[in-house]
């Protein structure tokens, strides 16, 4: 018989809004559980029987919708739902707390992505069954900062005592705001932050690295220049829209690419990371370079998703303690 | 300048210059229909300049907690009989509900019907009140 963990049995039921939601500890067991599930495919395929998850996207993001759907099904639950509010009962001014207390009666976990800031937390409040994060707005988008921990673990086996750049716009990335502060809660990581001085970090991210005695940072505007003291580097993509003129614009753009050039520099076992969709900010000759980990990390995006459903439902995956069990005995 | 004293009634002394009157209307008092004086921009060896508001009314209540959203240097004297009988400070409450409103326009607050505005002191980087939905920085 199967017991669960105080990690585990603390996210039955959950809701996870951000990651503040989720202590280290509950992280590291999703990290575990991904990494479980992903060798072990067939174990856990039954896991979500007779489960349904709906998918609420209020504006389209194929990608993560596809995600978490894959992930359910994966899991042996199913899926309802529906993307881009046009279709849905919004169009006739519905607000998201009645739709998530109808939605409550079908399904048993819900995932949603809405266009305005705090609209999963007042979903969460509404719904009587757990209700995850696919982004809300500019806010927090947890699922996908859990991508790019499982992807750095997969990579390196763990989280922590590692030189990490990102590099791109640092003022309104928020997903290198969340994966910044996540990491400083695991501790020992040293962060290289490179953008031009238009894009620079804020200060309370800043803030939250002093704050953290283990870890440090560093500001640089030249990628070249400490590309090759990274472990991993995160890649963001540097939007015209951002600056005030084209010629700043034109004039920083490329420093801000990432090819075969500039991976020369760079450690042989370095990770480059990019939370996708892509556009220019990394050659595509890079694709084929084993350092390359941002498909990777879709995959893992995935798997983590597994993971937290299979968690919030406190659907146990079959064999996993037994797993994680020898992990902590050897 | 010279202005009388109050019998009985409450002093707001230590108001950041300027503010008296939106001070006064997150505190919900009508400055149309109650006996009050405001002195603006006066001198203040604390802080330079302040506003000071006086209220001749032996009924009115201060909500401390709005207050001291709004003016936290702010201290209260209470008036009876011409003499002080009281001193209050506001203190910084944990958390306001339908004090402000969250004045990001990408706030989930600005479309969904029926919502509390809530927001909650954040003490990470100093002292300020985040949009409980949103984290925006409230403005006042």
């Amino acid at each position: 018989m199967h017991s669960h963990t105080p990690a585990e049995q603390s996210m039955v039921g959950m809701s996870v809004i951000t990651l503040d939601d989720l202590s280290v500890a509950n992280i590291t067991t999703l990290l575990n559980k991904a990494r479980y599930i992903d060798t072990h495919r067939r174990e856990v395929a039954h896991t979500c029987d007779g489960r349904v998850l709906a998918t609420l996207f209020y504006e389209p993001s194929t990608r993560t919708r596809l995600s978490f759907e894959t992930a359910m099904l994966r899991l042996g639950g199913q899926v309802i739902g529906f993307a881009g509010a046009q279709l849905a009962s919004v169009t006739k001014g519905e607000s998201i707390s009645d739709t998530l207390k109808t939605v409550s009666n079908y399904v048993d976990v819900v995932a949603i992505r809405h266009p305005k800031e705090g609209a999963a937390l007042v979903a969460a409040e509404a719904a009587s069954v757990p209700v995850i994060n696919a982004g809300d707005g500019g806010h927090m988008h947890p699922t996908q900062t859990l991508a790019d921990l499982a992807t750095l673990q997969s990579r390196f086996g763990r989280v922590n005592d590692l030189t990490i750049g990102l590099c791109g716009d640092l003022t309104f990335g928020r997903t290198v705001h969340s994966l910044i502060e996540t990491l400083c809660r695991f501790g020992n990581v040293r962060f290289i932050l490179i953008s031009p001085k238009e894009l620079r970090t804020p200060q309370y991210v800043l803030n939250r690295i002093n704050a953290t005695p283990s870890c440090s940072y560093e500001e640089v505007s030249d990628l070249t220049s400490v590309i090759g003291d990274l472990d991993a580097l995160y890649m963001t993509r540097v939007q015209k829209e951002r600056f005030f003129n084209e010629d700043d614009y034109l004039r920083l753009r490329d420093t801000y690419i990432l090819d075969e050039a500039k991976l020369a520099l760079a450690k042989p076992d370095m990770a480059v990371l990019h939370p996708l969709p892509r556009v220019n900010e990394i050659a595509k000759d890079v694709d084929n370079d084993p350092r390359a980990a941002y498909f990777e990390q879709v995959k893992n995006g995935m798997l983590m998703r597994m993971a937290l459903e299979s968690s919030v439902l406190g659907d146990t995956l079959p064999g996993f303690d037994a797993f994680e069990n020898k992990e902590v005995a050897a | 300048m010279e202005v009388t004293s109050i019998q009985d009634g409450i002093i707001i002394d230590h108001v950041p210059a300027g503010t008296a009157l939106k001070v006064l209307d997150y505190l919900s008092i009508n400055p149309a229909s109650t006996k009050l004086a405001l002195i603006m921009n006066t001198d203040s060896h604390r802080y330079g300049t302040k506003d000071i508001i006086k209220i001749e009314d032996p009924d009115t209540a201060i909500d401390l907690d709005v207050l001291g959203l709004v003016a936290r240097s702010a201290t209260v004297d209470v008036i009876h009989g011409g003499r002080i009988v009281d001193k209050m400070t506001p203190t910084l409450p944990e958390r306001v509900v339908n004090v402000i409103t969250c004045v990001n326009p990408r706030c989930v607050t600005t479309t969904e019907p029926g919502i509390d505005q809530v927001f909650y002191l954040d003490r990470t980087d100093g002292e300020a009140y985040r949009c409980r939905y949103c984290d925006e920085e409230a403005e006042f």
